[in-house]
């Protein structure tokens, strides 16, 4: 222990998702801000156990769809009216009614992206490196394993005591991550 | 649970069969891409790329030479072209329909099938894309279709149907592999955490994007897939409305018709769901998938077909009840032009397809036998395709009787027709042996242990009796 390198934070891994659920429910409520629970699938009820508010892309979605409506709108109301009027079968150059369809794909469209772009953003994503890669074990965590770590940074982190608790949960295979 | 009893419908059985654990369902998907590839998938991509270098070649000679090396005649200006563009993107429609509609009625049985109906979807639309792409005739104008800013200050007609069809089929193909991607990229990070090779592991990570199964990343990433399976609902509903608008808006007897959105969408997701088994019926047994792909998915599918089929059937009865209603002259020969004029072999060949094979489907023993099934299934893509070839045809007899002629498919309208069939088998063969063929996470969360109120965990102290 005499070279301190800077301690990212620790790893536990549970056997099942009930234990990992159980884990991060008391991890919680022990007041742990900076904690993350890992599984392979989604596992339902972990949003509440670990004290989680809900997901904010919804909003950057009904961005994306307004922005997608008004260019719809724009673009063919300009194109057809401003910049080149073509007058067929004495038809009104613009109208709501016909424009609905382009409008219609171009807020799914916009919409679409700001579901997709806006995840990787709120996810960070791509993050090609992440200290827990150099745990050889958590290489399963996209198969079958459940892991929760507890960052360095929260304030109510302490190596011994963390580990204690994580211990005391269930917890296996308890190691130090290293920045 | 051999024997069907009442019991099924109280008790359904497992959605995935064989009593696996999370790591067995890791295993028995990856190793389909992780081992070498077989005699059998060489074969196989060997005689689908074959045939995909012959559309490769037709469309080199006809962007040479110009579309007269089609069949089209003066009143059939709409030829194959258009026949083929309608037929892929009606495929397309099931894939959508399982990964995003079953989705949001939380059907669970679904997430065995949705990836590959999700490949389908893509591959389909890509042969879909072709044929406008290719049917300008002036290959280098083709972008006049999108609304570019250019040196001649043009803009496109947005009040034409065919524009619409141009921002529908794009859209529909953007967002379709948007959900796919966002599917996969779970899966892909368990391709690159079991990688051997630097390749994979370079490959599989660089598209997996660092995903590792954080739960805040799940929370956004489940919202994300079910706001794109909610985008996803309607647009597939407004895609083959608006590609039925190609025909409707235009004022041609057997096409001004309001019925045509509905039954256009009724078609797609009949020939769809045809497709998905022409497809899955196979590679389940080639790949050993027959826990994932039960017959319980099966027979899920073909009531779909039988639904979808007696709307389509009902649909043409509509048409023909219509054209008597309107007392139009014009609309009246039109469909009995259908029936009984030049092309009366196409429609019937049509109705036998789509009308009566279907109806098998009210039995059971029909319903879940997987021989039948795929036999069946080849039929309603058959009659499908018909039915948008007898729809395009009404062009041959149109008002004025000294131009009417006969459309005869030329060499190049085969070749185009096999050829997308290449194109098709080409890139799914690839996604078999590249891309994990079933959704790993999805159905690994919809076994019974993935959820952590499971009894299993609270009858037993040391819990997870299935981990691995």
């Amino acid at each position: 222990m005499a070279d301190r390198r800077r301690n990212w934070g620790l790893l536990a891994e549970f056997q099942n998702p009930a234990r990992l659920l159980e884990a991060a429910q008391a991890v919680r409520e022990r007041g742990y801000t900076k904690f993350e629970t890992w599984s392979p699938f989604p596992i339902h009820g972990m949003d509440d156990a670990m004290g989680l508010k809900g997901s904010r892309l919804g909003w950057i979605v009904l961005a994306g769809g307004l922005t997608g409506l008004t260019t719809g709108l724009t673009l063919q109301w300009w194109a057809g009216t401003m910049a080149y009027p073509l007058v067929i079968g004495g038809k009104p150059l613009f109208a709501w009614e016909f424009a609905l369809p382009v409008t219609f794909e171009l807020s799914v469209l916009l919409s679409a992206f700001g579901a997709v772009f806006g995840m990787f953003a709120l996810n960070r994503m791509p993050k090609p490196f992440h200290p827990l890669d150099r745990v050889k074990r958590f290489k399963k965590v996209t198969d079958d394993a459940f892991f929760l770590s507890i960052e360095a940074g929260d304030p109510k982190f302490d190596l011994e005591e963390s580990r204690k608790l994580l211990e005391s949960l269930g917890g296996t295979g308890i190691v130090v991550v290293e920045e | 649970m051999a024997t069907v009893s009442r019991d099924d419908t109280i008790f359904p059985p497992p959605l995935v069969a064989g009593d696996p654990t999370f790591g067995s369902i890791t295993d028995t998907i990856c190793r389909i891409v992780e081992k070498p590839p077989t005699i059998p998938w060489l074969v196989a991509f060997g005689a689908a790329s074959t045939v995909l270098t012959m559309l490769l070649c037709a469309i080199a000679y006809l962007f040479w030479e110009g579309t007269g090396i089609w069949g089209l005649n003066n009143p059939v200006g709409w030829g194959w072209a258009i026949v083929n563009f309608v037929f892929w993107v009606g495929i397309g429609h099931a894939g959508t329909l399982i990964s995003a509609v079953l989705f949001l009625f939380r059907q669970k049985w679904r997430t065995a099938i949705n990836r590959f109906a999700e490949a389908m979807t893509i591959f389909a639309v890509i042969c879909a894309l072709v044929f406008p792409g290719i049917h300008v005739g002036r290959i280098w104008a083709a972008y006049w279709m999108l609304p570019l800013p250019n040196q001649m200050g043009m803009w496109p007609n947005f009040r034409s149907p065919l524009l619409w069809d141009v921002f529908a089929v794009s859209t529909y193909f953007t967002v379709s592999l948007l959900f796919w991607y966002v599917g996969l990229i779970p899966d892909l990070a368990t391709l690159r955490d079991r990688a051997k090779g630097k390749l994979a592991f370079w490959a599989y990570g660089f598209f997996s994007l660092g995903w590792r199964g954080a739960n805040r990343h799940w929370q956004n990433y489940e919202r994300a897939y079910l706001i794109l399976a909610g985008l996803a609902t309607p647009l597939v509903l407004s895609v083959h409305t608006i590609v039925s608008f190609d025909f409707a808006v235009s004022v041609i007897p057997g096409w001004h018709t309001t019925i045509f959105p509905p039954y256009f969408v009724a078609g797609a997701i009949f020939s769809g769901f045809a497709m998905v088994l022409t497809l899955a019926v196979p590679s389940r047994k080639l790949f050993g998938l027959q826990d994932f792909i039960t017959v319980r998915h099966i027979e899920n599918m073909n009531k779909i077909i039988l639904v979808t089929g007696t709307m389509v059937g009902y649909a043409y009865a509509m048409e023909f009840f219509i054209a008597w209603y309107s007392a139009s002259p014009y609309e009246a020969f039109a469909f009995v032009n259908r029936a009984f004029g030049p092309y009366a072999w196409a429609y019937w060949i049509m109705v036998s397809c789509n009308v009566i094979t279907p109806q098998l489907f009210w039995f059971k023993k029909i319903r879940t036998n997987i021989v039948l099934t795929f036999i069946l299934s080849i039929f309603v893509n058959i009659g499908m395709w018909f039915e948008r070839f007898v729809i395009t045809m009404s062009l041959h007899r149109d008002f004025l009787p000294s131009s009417w002629d006969y459309f005869s498919p030329t060499l190049f309208d085969w070749a185009m027709l096999i050829g997308s069939f290449g194109l098709f088998f080409t890139l799914f063969i690839l996604f078999l042996k590249f891309l994990p063929a079933v959704a790993i996470a999805e159905v690994k969360g919809v076994l019974p242990q993935a959820n952590p109120h499971w009894e299993g965990y609270h009858k037993h102290a040391e819990g997870g009796a299935h981990h691995g």
